[in-house]
């Protein structure tokens, strides 16, 4: 039998092999989902659909969960994670919003405007900028720009305003929805300066030679032929700000706190924390049966969330192709 | 034609016309002359790209300061030691050792796994349905974050059959926590990378090198083997480069997967293979745990941690460059910032 | 030269004392004919086919001068690509640019609407004057939508085939217009570019999905829409079939009636049907300059002679 793995492969054989290590890779997604859902369900199996509601405090629910011991109860599953929901959607909003400006602009910035020694400077910044692990961003925050924050920014009187359902110590929403919006900017960056480089010059050409100044022609033009791209890259960032658990579980304050808006300023200052960071924190629990079911639940809700943004903008790009806008 | 002297005048623009007297001066497309959004969104931009760089190399420049202010030589090796005292608490070699041996064992299983399956659906890929479904299917990996494939890690891992990969206790119970098991995930995460990298360089490779091999009698594996895939040795490195990148600065996996504990702490009695099968720390939760969200308190030791793995972060990124400067790489230069993806 | 063919033999007659096949038969070919030059065709009288097409009799006024070029120059870093040369575009005529590539007539072109400033390494001197004034000192948008550009290879934008006519309308002046009041000019342009009947009831459909020829006088609607007074035309048939190219012709004999058309071409017929005046450039220097009968029928320089029968291309 040696013999026969000895001969030279047939292509026949070398295409089956490589297509069955290729098709793991399927499968390694497909259990993921299985088992993450097997594990999640006894969570959604004790709160039905008030899972995603609110039903008091977070905190105290999954201290609950910890001490629950090896055999819990029904009413030790209970869990209402709104908050931590509203925290996921807040930050990733914000940060995904403010780094599509951000990033738009730099990219044309690189491609079009900066003069050369400048982007001679950038490109490697970007790139620095994305190969940063989140730990050291958090590190910076939790160090630098928490205190500065807690001590420079809020003031009393804002703490006092609010003192009665949380305290205010610098980790925020701001300081969480800024980092994170520098974290997912060099993603962005790169997919849409790639997508620019894409769009044929004649293009542009053309419309500086109808008499567009280059600012116009680039937006009208060029980065609206770039669309896919760009939208290709702001799908990848959200699932990355999604996602991030690090970072934000040391520069949001950590609580399970659901910022009011109708606080005004204080709003930005009050603490929060993510699913993703939850879990995170979390993790050395896991062994408690309900602390699992729940933990394994936000996991479970954290991949939806990735898979119905690679669908949607799938979708998105559809209608795009018509005119032409280039993949 | 249609008489055209129906028609109002067109709305003329707002352009001066100026002249010196005789005197001759270029007058270049100038920003005072756009419309006032143009002018602010130009202002924007530039003020997005000076923040850009502002924000860059303040990052490199504080680390760099607090790095070379707390870093010493004895802090590598040294082994970590819990104690409150931060002058006994030791320094980060067991941490700095788990970065090592994670990324490496990472790597090793995600290269020949991203290697076949790029192959595959470039030279192969039929059907049709299922090389796409592989492609999407990375894709996902990749956008999954990385606390979801820990969680799933600890999943799959603390499976019965699963036993020999980490500690099992006396009653069966699975720990499920090791570099192993932890490694095995991380390769998820390198994944994308290193496929994204060699299919770009196998598609970058035109068909004529192909029909080359073919005309001279070698079968499509041959041809693979000895024709194609050498040739995008340099887009591997690359790809595999980017990917401990990011798997030794990744932290949700280390935390659920590995036990983030301080030392090192080996299972078994093969020696070599006990380290793997045993639980550990690395540098990025070294740093997190004493980072005031963790349990330490030791900004100092923090922040010399912290630039040690910049540095081996940014070296490894950084050596992609020398890669692709250097290596006759096919189709790395077509994504100018596809390093940052 | 002609072309002879051998007498055909049989094989049997055709082996070599030992028996085996010869090969096939080679065609000689006669070296010692003279050339013959075929005659340009004479101009003025008419039922020749395609009259409609010819030019106008030689005997004609000028229009009034819309561009002057004074010893313009330039030069890519230390290439000197165009050497002082001078010319006169005038309404109502078209200027037709030939040359052998290389020869500078597209730089030329992209000077008269300032499009080479797009190139950092690019340097001009002389002066360009429109309508008296000199280029320099106008704003260059405001040039731009003066002297529009046509491009050899068609490149309307990924758009509905209205967004490319109306782009360059939306995009000047300090509001948006609606898009009601530009339907009239979108009209009117793509009337004039031939092009109305065949879309008139496809305008919101993508320009993409047009045929090359389509494309290409779609561009042509483009241009026109802010009414320009000169279109510059960088070979636009070049990459069309001969009906599309037959067509865009036609286009620029009508137009030439309001605007200066300028076009560079390398097909010397497309410059003797089109062409009112005709500059013959080579490697940069302006060799002859003058009315296209007296271009292509009696040229001055012998280069010139050369070039426009083909002895060099």
């Amino acid at each position: 039998m040696l013999e026969q793995v000895r001969k030279p492969w047939t292509d026949r054989r070398a295409e089956r092999s490589l297509g069955a290590l290729a098709c793991l890779v399927l499968l390694v997604i497909l259990f993921m989902v299985v088992f993450v859902a097997i594990r999640a369900w006894p969570s959604f199996h004790a709160n039905g659909l008030s899972w995603f509601g609110a039903k008091g405090n977070v905190d105290i629910q999954l201290d609950r969960m910890v001490n629950s011991g090896a055999n819990p109860t029904k009413a030790d599953y209970q869990l209402g994670a709104w908050p931590l929901i509203y925290a996921t959607a807040l930050t990733t909003g914000v940060a995904v919003i403010l780094g599509l400006v951000f990033s738009l602009l730099s990219a044309i910035f690189i491609v079009e405007f900066a003069p050369e020694s400048l982007r001679r400077l950038i490109v490697p910044i970007v790139r620095l900028l994305a190969a940063v692990p989140s730990v050291v961003y958090g590190l910076i925050g939790i160090l630098v720009f928490v205190p500065l924050v807690g001590n420079h920014l809020i003031t009393p009187g804002q703490k006092q305003s609010v003192q009665y359902v949380i305290q205010l110590s610098g980790g925020s929403l701001l300081v969480s929805s800024l980092i994170l919006t520098i974290m997912i900017t060099p993603i962005m960056i790169a997919f849409t300066v790639d997508g620019l480089y894409a769009i044929p010059r004649s293009w542009r050409e053309g419309a500086v030679a109808l008499g567009v100044n280059r600012w116009r022609a680039m937006w009208t033009v060029t980065v609206r032929a770039a669309r896919p791209a760009i939208l290709a890259g702001a799908v990848l960032a959200t699932a990355r700000a999604l996602g991030e658990a690090i970072m934000i579980s040391m520069v949001s304050g950590s609580k399970g706190f659901a910022p009011n808006p109708a606080d005004g300023l204080t709003f930005l200052f009050e603490p929060l924390r993510t699913l993703a960071a939850t879990v995170v924190e979390n993790a050395e629990s896991i062994n408690a049966p309900a602390m699992r079911a729940s933990l394994y639940a936000m996991a479970l809700l954290l991949l939806f969330g990735g898979l119905v943004l690679s669908l949607g903008s799938w979708l998105i790009k559809q209608p795009l192709k018509k005119y032409g806008v280039r993949n | 034609m249609a008489t055209r002297s129906t028609l109002p005048p067109l709305p003329s623009p707002s352009a001066p016309v100026p002249g010196g007297p005789g005197r001759k001066r270029r007058v270049n497309e100038s920003v005072s002359t756009w419309r006032l959004t143009d002018r602010i969104g130009y202002l924007f931009m530039w003020a997005a790209g000076l923040l850009l760089c502002a924000i860059g190399i303040g990052i490199v420049l504080f680390m760099a300061l607090k790095g070379l202010q707390y870093l010493r030589p004895s802090l590598l090796v040294s082994r970590p030691q819990a104690d409150l005292d931060q002058s006994k608490s030791g320094g980060f070699l067991d941490p700095l050792l788990g970065t090592v041996i994670l990324t490496i064992v990472g790597i090793v299983i995600a290269t020949p796994l991203a290697v076949a399956s790029a192959t595959w659906v470039v030279e192969y890929g039929r059907p049709r349905w299922l090389g796409r479904a592989v492609e999407s299917g990375i894709e996902i990996i990749a956008g999954t974050p990385d606390i979801v494939i820990a969680v799933f890690g600890l999943v799959l891992f603390q499976q019965g059959i699963f036993g020999w990969m980490s500690f099992t206790a006396q009653g069966g119970a699975v720990f499920g926590r090791s570099f192993l098991t932890a490694g095995s995930m991380m390769s998820l995460i390198a994944l994308p990378m290193v496929f994204a990298s060699t299919r770009e360089g196998l598609q970058a490779i035109p068909s004529h090198v192909r029909e080359a091999s073919y005309a001279l009698g070698k079968t499509k594996a041959a041809t693979i083997r000895r024709v194609l895939l050498p040739s995008v040795r340099a887009n591997i490195s690359t790809g595999a480069a980017l990917g401990m990148g990011r798997i030794a600065g990744d932290t949700a996996i280390v935390v659920v997967l590995l036990g983030a504990s301080l030392q090192l702490d080996p299972q078994g009695d093969v020696p070599g293979l006990k380290t793997l099968k045993g639980t550990g720390g690395t540098l990025t939760s070294y740093v997190y745990n004493n980072s005031p969200a963790g349990e330490g308190n030791a900004p100092q030791k923090a922040y010399s941690a912290a630039f040690v793995l910049l540095l081996i972060v940014i070296a490894l990124n950084f050596a992609v460059d020398l890669v692709a400067r250097r290596g006759s790489a096919q189709g790395i230069e077509t994504s100018r910032l596809g390093a940052a993806k | 030269m002609i072309i002879e063919p051998e007498p055909m033999t049989t094989t049997g007659d055709r082996s070599d004392p030992r028996g085996a096949p010869l090969p096939p038969p080679v065609r000689r070919i006669r070296l010692d004919e003279p050339a013959t030059i075929a005659n340009a065709p004479v101009v003025g009288e008419g039922a020749a086919p395609g009259s409609s097409r010819m030019r106008r009799a030689t005997l004609r006024t000028h229009g009034p001068e819309r561009m002057t070029l004074e010893g313009l120059t330039v030069a890519y870093g230390d290439n000197t690509v165009v050497k002082g040369v001078s010319l006169t575009i005038r309404q109502g005529e078209v200027l037709a640019l030939i040359g052998p590539s290389g020869c500078g007539k597209t730089t030329l072109l992209r000077t008269l609407n300032r499009l080479t400033e797009l190139t950092p390494s690019a340097r001009r001197g002389g002066i360009i004057r429109i309508d008296g004034h000199d280029i320099d000192e106008l704003e260059v948008t405001a040039l731009r939508r003066r002297v529009s550009m046509v491009f050899q290879q068609p490149n309307p934008f990924p758009m509905s085939i209205f967004d490319n006519v109306a782009y360059a309308l939306r995009e000047q002046g300090s509001k948006r217009p609606a898009t009601r009041t530009l339907e009239p000019y979108v009209h009117e342009a793509l009337q004039r570019a031939g092009l109305w009947e065949e879309i008139k009831d496809k305008l919101d459909h993508p320009a993409l999905r047009l045929s090359g020829g389509q494309q290409q006088r779609l561009c042509i609607a483009r241009a026109l829409a802010a009414r320009p007074e000169v279109l510059l035309m960088d070979e636009p048939c070049s990459a069309l079939d001969p009906k599309s190219t037959q067509v865009i012709e036609d286009l620029i004999l009508e137009l030439r009636e309001e605007l200066a058309v300028v076009i560079v071409t390398h097909n010397l017929q497309q410059a003797y049907r089109v062409g009112d005046d005709v500059a013959f450039m080579y490697l940069g220097d302006l060799v002859e300059y003058g009315a296209a009968e007296q271009v292509f029928g009696a040229p001055r320089a012998e280069r010139t002679r050369d070039y426009v029968r083909g002895a060099f291309g």
